[in-house]
């Protein structure tokens, strides 16, 4: 794997791959000893241009796990507003010897501009780009998914039939895009259900279901309801009245959570705001994957780390 | 000095007829008389050549005062001499802004000086392009520029009051108001065309209503004030529509549309790469096409440039950090070529219609004569024959924001005369220091 940007070109072989070799580092970080020699003496760069705390030290956690060499790279606020530009910082991290670059940006595309421009030759790993993908979120939802229903027999396994709803702002989410072309690939059925204000204007061509109501999605007895966050300063660009009428429209509440199956998986990416899109019995009721979703995470991406620096590079 | 003379044998004019041009003392002869007194002429051997009325480019982004990274008028007018043109309108957004009689003259006189075409400045409609209240526009037309077009091109006259105003106020000397249609609160932070292509690259979307619905108020605005309105870049197919309604209602408007809205499709914008990051953006292919028809039927009125120029690292960035715009001058040509003449829309009467008459009339400018006896020797001459991956090497001004490049493209201008000078000779621009020598000649004589 020579970058890896997002899931929507990844093919289920590919995914699997991913997702078994995952696998193999799950097990490791059940070990006493979380770490493998694997990656020693290579150089992950963990460039972030929005906070995220969470995103990072997931990263940087698989990185050391792999006995990889972590530099954290924070660069808030736009390469504009920062003064130096993409491609200056693109050629820094080359010139100190970067073998990959975990990018998060708040412009869409920035991953696939450095992975494309030829400021750098290091193996990009989209770690969220703008409204557009967040490849390795998908990665671990799939996992988590795949490891609460096939358990220890997950290994070669898609998600063929599994039916999942995905609730909130699709419009803005990138784990959403992501989520919609990875589960597909994998064989599982999606339905997004949003506000009509918070979907994307023509999703004609998305391999997925749309509906606005979440109370019927949830009569159709889906195995899997995730709740993306809303953020409240969305109310004040008109995409919803208040959060309120929000939180009853489209949270989960505890009623809602009630009339879900006992083994219906209750999923979120975090941060959650409790009160709003979910309630605190949801989040921390017995259906919810929530942390292990967190502990998923640490593995995909040392999968993924793995597949873009051991053994020969592609070349392009 | 005396002038040099040209003598062009066996052009082709638009109509398809075989002449020979004779270009003397800023004029053209053309037919059997062009040979009588051409002994000491400069011979072109133009057979396979079409003989264009010079090129009229109503929508130009020359930079200066202000932007001289980008683009100088001495650069555009470079690039601009390059594509066959020989009279360019300057856009407003300089800076200082084209807001007052001395900014109109400026652009004016570097314009005069460089030689290589004729600029025509357009002056904003509102102060610092603010949209908040009028800016001179009397003061700007009874300068020496004689501005007659005014446009805040690159921001929308949003206010409908304001832009009301303007339609009505310009009618005192014959003005136009030239609208960049983009309603703005529809368009906060957009990206590209927005649709299912934008949401999938999740960049957010420029939806064709907002170009559309500023559009339809403005030709509301133009028939009740009975005013002349002129459209900048019409992008969608819905804009054409509503021109095509206001037109056959009696409304006094003009629109135009660019090379790239005539051959470049939304597609582009998915690899991220910012050379195809324009304002209005690129649209879908049915678009493309309704803007072809638009203007092979006299929908649409006129091709413009946009030319935009930016400097390299304005585009070597992320898409959202990216100016738009693309430079247009030197492939305009044959741009048209291919989306319009080799698809059979348009001949080439057509083109000198939409690309040299009609945009001068539009622009009230002395320009876009026909290939004819007594016209002022603007000509371009222009070999369709030729096919070729568009380069760098063909890029005259500042900017190398192609979109074209490393693609075919058809057509290749070899000769540019403005005013009788040949500022293009056989596909080379002159030097520099001849044309600001030849122009200072050309003033002397008055």
């Amino acid at each position: 794997m020579r970058h890896l940007l997002s899931t929507r070109d990844l093919d289920r072989e590919t995914a699997i791959g991913i997702l078994d070799v995952a696998e193999d580092m799950a097990d490791v970080s059940s070990r006493e000893v979380k770490k493998l020699p694997t990656l020693r003496g290579k150089t992950v760069v963990n460039l972030f241009f929005e906070d995220s705390t969470r995103t990072r030290i997931s990263f940087e956690a698989a990185a050391k796990r792999l006995s990889a060499d972590v530099i954290n790279f924070s660069a808030k606020g736009s390469s504009v507003s920062k003064g130096e530009s993409l491609k200056d910082t693109a050629q820094t991290l080359a010139a100190i010897g970067a073998d990959a670059v975990v990018v998060r940006h708040s412009a869409s595309g920035a991953p696939h501009t450095l992975a494309s421009a030829g400021w750098i030759d290091a193996g990009i790993l989209n770690a969220g780009d703008g409204t557009h993908e967040h490849p390795t979120q998908a990665l671990l939802d799939a996992f988590t998914m795949r490891r609460r229903l096939h358990g220890s027999a997950s290994r070669g396994k898609g998600l063929d039939g599994v039916h999942v709803v995905i609730v909130g702002d699709i419009l803005h989410s990138r784990v959403a895009r992501s989520d919609v072309w990875l589960l597909n690939t994998l064989g599982a059925h999606v339905t997004l259900i949003a506000p009509p204000t918070l979907l994307p204007v023509d999703t004609g061509q998305w391999p997925c279901e749309i509906g606005y109501d979440l109370d019927a999605a949830i009569d159709a007895d889906p195995d899997v309801v995730m709740m993306l966050r809303i953020q409240a300063e969305r109310m004040n660009a008109a995409f919803f009245p208040n959060t309120r009428e929000y939180s009853r429209r489209w949270g989960l509440d505890a009623s809602r959570l009630d009339r879900l199956r006992s083994d219906t998986m209750v999923m979120h990416p975090g941060p959650m705001v409790r009160g709003l899109e979910i309630s605190a019995a949801a989040a921390d009721s017995a259906r919810s994957l929530v942390r292990d979703q967190v502990a998923s995470g640490v593995s995909v991406r040392m999968a993924a780390l793995y597949l873009l620096l051991s053994g020969d590079r592609e070349v392009d | 000095m005396s002038r040099e003379r040209f003598l062009i044998e066996g052009a082709t004019l638009v109509d398809g007829q075989a002449t020979d041009i004779l270009v003397d003392d800023g004029f053209l002869t053309v037919g059997p008389d062009a040979r009588d007194g051409a002994a000491d002429a400069t011979r072109i051997d133009a057979a396979g050549l079409i003989a264009l009325p010079g090129l009229v480019d109503l929508h130009t982004h020359l930079r200066e005062p202000g932007f001289e990274q980008s683009e100088t008028v001495l650069t555009g007018t470079r690039a601009a001499a390059a594509g066959g043109y020989t009279t360019v309108f300057a856009m407003a957004n300089t800076s200082p802004v084209a807001d007052t009689a001395g900014v109109v003259e400026q652009e004016l006189s570097l314009g005069r000086a460089a030689g290589y075409a004729t600029v025509q400045p357009i002056g904003a409609v509102t102060v610092g392009l603010a949209g908040e209240r009028l800016a001179e526009l009397g003061a700007m037309a009874a300068s020496r520029a004689k501005v007659r077009v005014f446009s805040d091109d690159g921001v929308c006259v949003a206010d409908p009051l304001l832009m009301r105003r303007a339609l009505e106020y310009v009618k005192a000397f014959d003005g136009v108001i030239a609208q960049h249609a983009q309603e703005p609160r529809l368009t906060a932070g957009a990206q590209m065309n927005e649709g299912a292509l934008s949401g999938t690259l999740g960049l957010p979307g420029w939806p064709a209503v907002a170009e559309e619905s500023i559009i339809a108020r403005d030709v509301l605005l133009a028939e009740h004030v009975g005013s002349r309105l002129h459209v900048c870049h019409v992008s969608t197919a819905g804009s054409v529509d509503i021109v095509r309604w206001a037109k056959a209602r009696g409304i006094d408007v003009t629109a135009e549309v660019t090379p790239h809205h005539l051959l470049l499709t939304e597609d582009l914008v998915a690899g991220y790469d910012a050379r195809y990051k324009v304002n209005p953006p690129l649209r879908r292919a049915d678009d493309v096409q309704a803007l072809r028809e638009g203007l092979a039927d006299g929908t649409i009125d006129i091709v413009a440039t946009d030319h935009a120029p930016h400097p390299i690292e304005a585009k070597d960035c992320e898409w959202d950090a990216a100016a738009n715009g693309m430079v247009g001058l030197e492939s305009a040509l044959s741009v048209v070529q291919k989306a319009m003449v080799d698809t059979e829309l348009l001949s080439w009467t057509d083109v000198a219609r939409v690309m040299s008459a009609i945009p001068a009339s539009i622009g009230r400018v002395d320009a876009g004569a026909p290939v004819a006896s007594g016209s002022r020797a603007d000509l371009t001459l222009y070999d369709p024959g030729v096919s070729e991956v568009f380069a760098t090497d063909r890029l005259a001004g500042k900017g190398v924001n192609s979109p074209y490049l490393g693609i075919d493209l058809p057509g290749r201008v070899r000769w540019t005369f403005h005013g009788g000078t040949a500022t293009l000779r056989d596909g080379a621009l002159i030097e520099i220091d001849d044309a600001a020598a030849r122009a200072r000649e050309e003033l002397a004589r008055g």
